[in-house]
């Protein structure tokens, strides 16, 4: 073997069953399975397995071997999937049914990651102080139907979802320094898990506070669904932007600015004189 | 009420509407007095700035009498019964830009800062009736007005002043002032003004307030003949550009210098009768550019070395064959934007107390709101000496 062969061997593209075998073993390692399948989803899961592989091994014995071996394969797989609590497809779609709040790897692997910053004319005392009370978020965030303090630490918070569904799910503030720093996650069992932090910064040249928000979330059916919500024109980046646009506008000026419900003609001609093409 | 609205290119339409109410508690609604057709409308009108909707209010030129103000306005400020002028732009006055008295820079008055800033990089602040890209707000050819963020904008003006004097306040006296300002007169310097339409007529008038030793006016003498003369009564030497070859003329002006600064009050319409103007217009034609330089482009290449170029001009999207070169190798310094009109109020209208300019000078025009769409017809092909129309709103 040349030492060409040997250095493509390791990095796992070449024909050494070494190194295979240790591509294959970090595998394992990366990819263990994970419990992802809610607790009844489990039973139900398992009570399905069991009627379908009785099923199954009934057919084999009246010699039906084609009903058979679905029957004993599906009902095998369904056993699988109960008593590991682990589902290859929803894996597949990155969905987490097991109520468990994400490691923070989790997020490396399959969140999406937003960061978005504005400059704010404002102390950042004050600024920390209106994002703190939970119950000013809703005023700049659009999406948001609800936030509310359960205790210090802990909120509920319920969203516009997609179809016009809403979302739910609680969140705990996991560090905090005063005036600076306020960074949060979503507890387990949230449809969309979610991790951010928001820090305030004094400007240079007395130019207020600069204000940066990160989040990272996993979108309930992986990166798929967060491509399919920019393409319904609900990109994430830009929603938390124009938030944090909303946010800097309420403390700056007291108001958001809108059109909304302003006059607007029909071109009728309405008025004393009919509308004229030149 | 009634309301004149772009209805499509090259058609504007007077229409019933709702009267407008008041949206947020910065707002105030201002029975509209007079109301003015200004040359940026046009660009409008030819359907050369992105982002309009029919149905749009138009018109960013207007005064009235406060009618109602809302909650948050500052009462020491403005009140009820107040007659004022409102700026074309609408600024927050908090933000850091507002502070610097960049008005036109506002951070927050823009709801549709999300598109501007694709089209722009960054927001600017929304104007009145001036597509939805500077925010999609009503304007004031209207009956009645709402202005947000009112007390920041509305200026009071004495009642002893007739609209007719104080009515340019809203944008085109200040536009042509800061033009000239921008200019970085000393005292004893040549400006050069391209395009003599209201705004350069105020440019060239606030250049020799500032201290300007000669200004030079270059227009179209065939097409528009009045603005030549408006520009000669000025004070101004003029130049016919159909005659004559401007890069020559002026040079032969200046004893071989060039103007020390060179204002461009064209914009993105500009005419002119050499090749790179027909190519322009060939190309705005296929929609293969939305701007058209020549202005532009003649004001850089005949600017001395090291002078400035002050472009009040409007432009929208992408320039092309701008002879960039020409401006990196003489040093030159460009200075532009939307007015920051609140900045220039208190000293203007002393001018105007003090009787060292009286704007009423650029009206041809005075018609009732139901003539607009004959109006902007008559602005745009300059026919029967149109060189600016007032409307009245409630005028029958």
């Amino acid at each position: 073997m040349t030492i060409a062969q040997t250095e493509l061997g390791q990095t796992g593209y070449g024909q050494s069953t070494t190194a295979r075998r240790e591509v294959g073993s970090l595998q394992a390692q990366q990819f263990t399975p994970f419990v992802n399948v809610g607790s009844t989803e489990r039973l139900v899961t398992g009570g399905l397995g069991a009627v379908m592989t009785l099923w199954g091994v009934k057919n084999v014995t009246h010699l039906n071997l084609l009903r058979g071996a679905i029957g004993a394969g599906v009902g095998a797989m369904l056993l699988k999937r109960a008593a590991t609590g682990h589902c290859q497809m929803y894996e597949a779609l990155g969905v987490n049914k097991a109520g468990e709040t994400p490691a923070p790897e989790k997020y490396f692997e399959r969140g999406i990651h937003v960061v978005e910053a504005f400059t704010v004319m404002k102390p950042a005392s004050e600024l920390f102080a209106f994002w703190r009370d939970f119950s000013n978020l809703a005023k700049f965030m659009k999406h948001v139907q609800v936030a509310k303090a359960v205790d210090d630490k802990h909120s509920h918070w319920k969203v516009d979802g997609p179809l016009g569904m809403s979302v739910e799910w609680d969140a705990e503030i996991i560090n905090e320094e005063q005036d600076k720093l306020i960074a949060w996650r979503s507890l387990g069992g949230s449809l969309v898990d979610n991790a951010g932090s928001v820090r305030f910064a004094d400007a240079p040249g007395d130019r207020g506070t600069e204000v940066t928000v990160t989040l990272d979330y996993i979108p309930p059916a992986g990166r798929v669904s967060s491509y399919l919500a920019k393409l319904m024109g609900r990109d994430a980046d830009q929603m938390i932007r124009e938030d944090l646009r909303r946010f800097k506008r309420l403390m700056e000026t007291g108001e958001v600015p809108t059109i909304e419900g302003q006059p607007i003609g029909n071109c009728a001609g309405s008025g004393d004189r009919k509308s004229v093409n030149f | 009420m009634k309301a004149v609205t772009w209805c499509g290119t090259g058609k504007v339409s007077v229409d019933n509407v709702p009267d407008p109410k008041i949206l947020n508690n910065r707002d105030a609604i201002v029975r509209v007095t007079s109301t003015c057709i200004c040359g940026s409308d046009l660009h409008l009108y030819d359907g050369y700035i992105p982002g309009m909707q029919k149905g749009d209010i138009l018109g960013h030129e207007f005064m009235g009498v406060v009618e109602e103000v809302g909650p948050g306005v500052d009462k020491a400020k403005l009140k009820k019964g107040d007659r004022v002028i409102v700026p074309f732009t609408i600024s927050c006055g908090n933000c850091w830009y507002c502070k610097q008295q960049l008005y036109s820079c506002c951070d927050n008055s823009n709801p549709n800062a999300v598109v501007a800033e694709k089209a722009y990089g960054f927001s600017t602040a929304g104007l009145f009736g001036y597509s939805h890209l500077t925010g999609g707000y009503a304007g004031g050819q209207a009956q009645y007005a709402r202005v947000p963020f009112a007390d920041v904008g509305p200026f009071k003006v004495p009642e002893s002043l007739p609209d007719e004097k104080v009515v340019f306040l809203t944008d085109i006296f200040p536009t042509g002032w800061m033009a000239a300002e921008n200019c970085e007169i000393k005292g004893g310097e040549v400006v050069a003004v391209w395009g003599c339409g209201p705004v350069g007529q105020f440019a060239i008038r606030s250049a020799l307030l500032l201290g300007a030793a000669k200004v030079i006016a270059i227009d179209d003498g065939t097409r528009v003949p009045e603005r030549l003369r408006m520009a000669a009564d000025a004070g101004a030497v003029t130049i016919d550009m159909r005659d004559e070859y401007v890069y020559d003329k002026l040079l032969e002006l200046t004893g071989g210098r060039g103007p020390d600064a060179c204002i461009d009050a064209v914009g993105m319409e500009a005419h002119g009768f050499t090749v790179d103007a027909f190519v322009d217009k060939v190309k705005a034609a296929l929609m293969l550019a939305t701007d058209r330089a020549h202005a532009l482009r003649q004001a850089i290449n005949c600017c001395r070395k090291g002078g400035v170029v002050s472009v009040p001009g409007v432009y929208g999207g992408l320039l092309d064959k701008v002879p960039f070169g020409a401006a990196m190798q003489k040093g030159l310094t460009f200075r532009m934007g939307q007015t920051h009109v609140m900045k220039y109020l208190p000293r203007l209208l002393g001018h105007i107390e003090a009787g060292q300019i009286d704007p009423s000078f650029v009206i041809s025009h005075t018609l009732p709101i139901d003539r607009a769409p004959e109006a902007y017809r008559m602005f745009r092909d300059k026919q029967d000496g149109c060189t600016k129309v007032v409307l009245k709103p409630f005028a029958a």
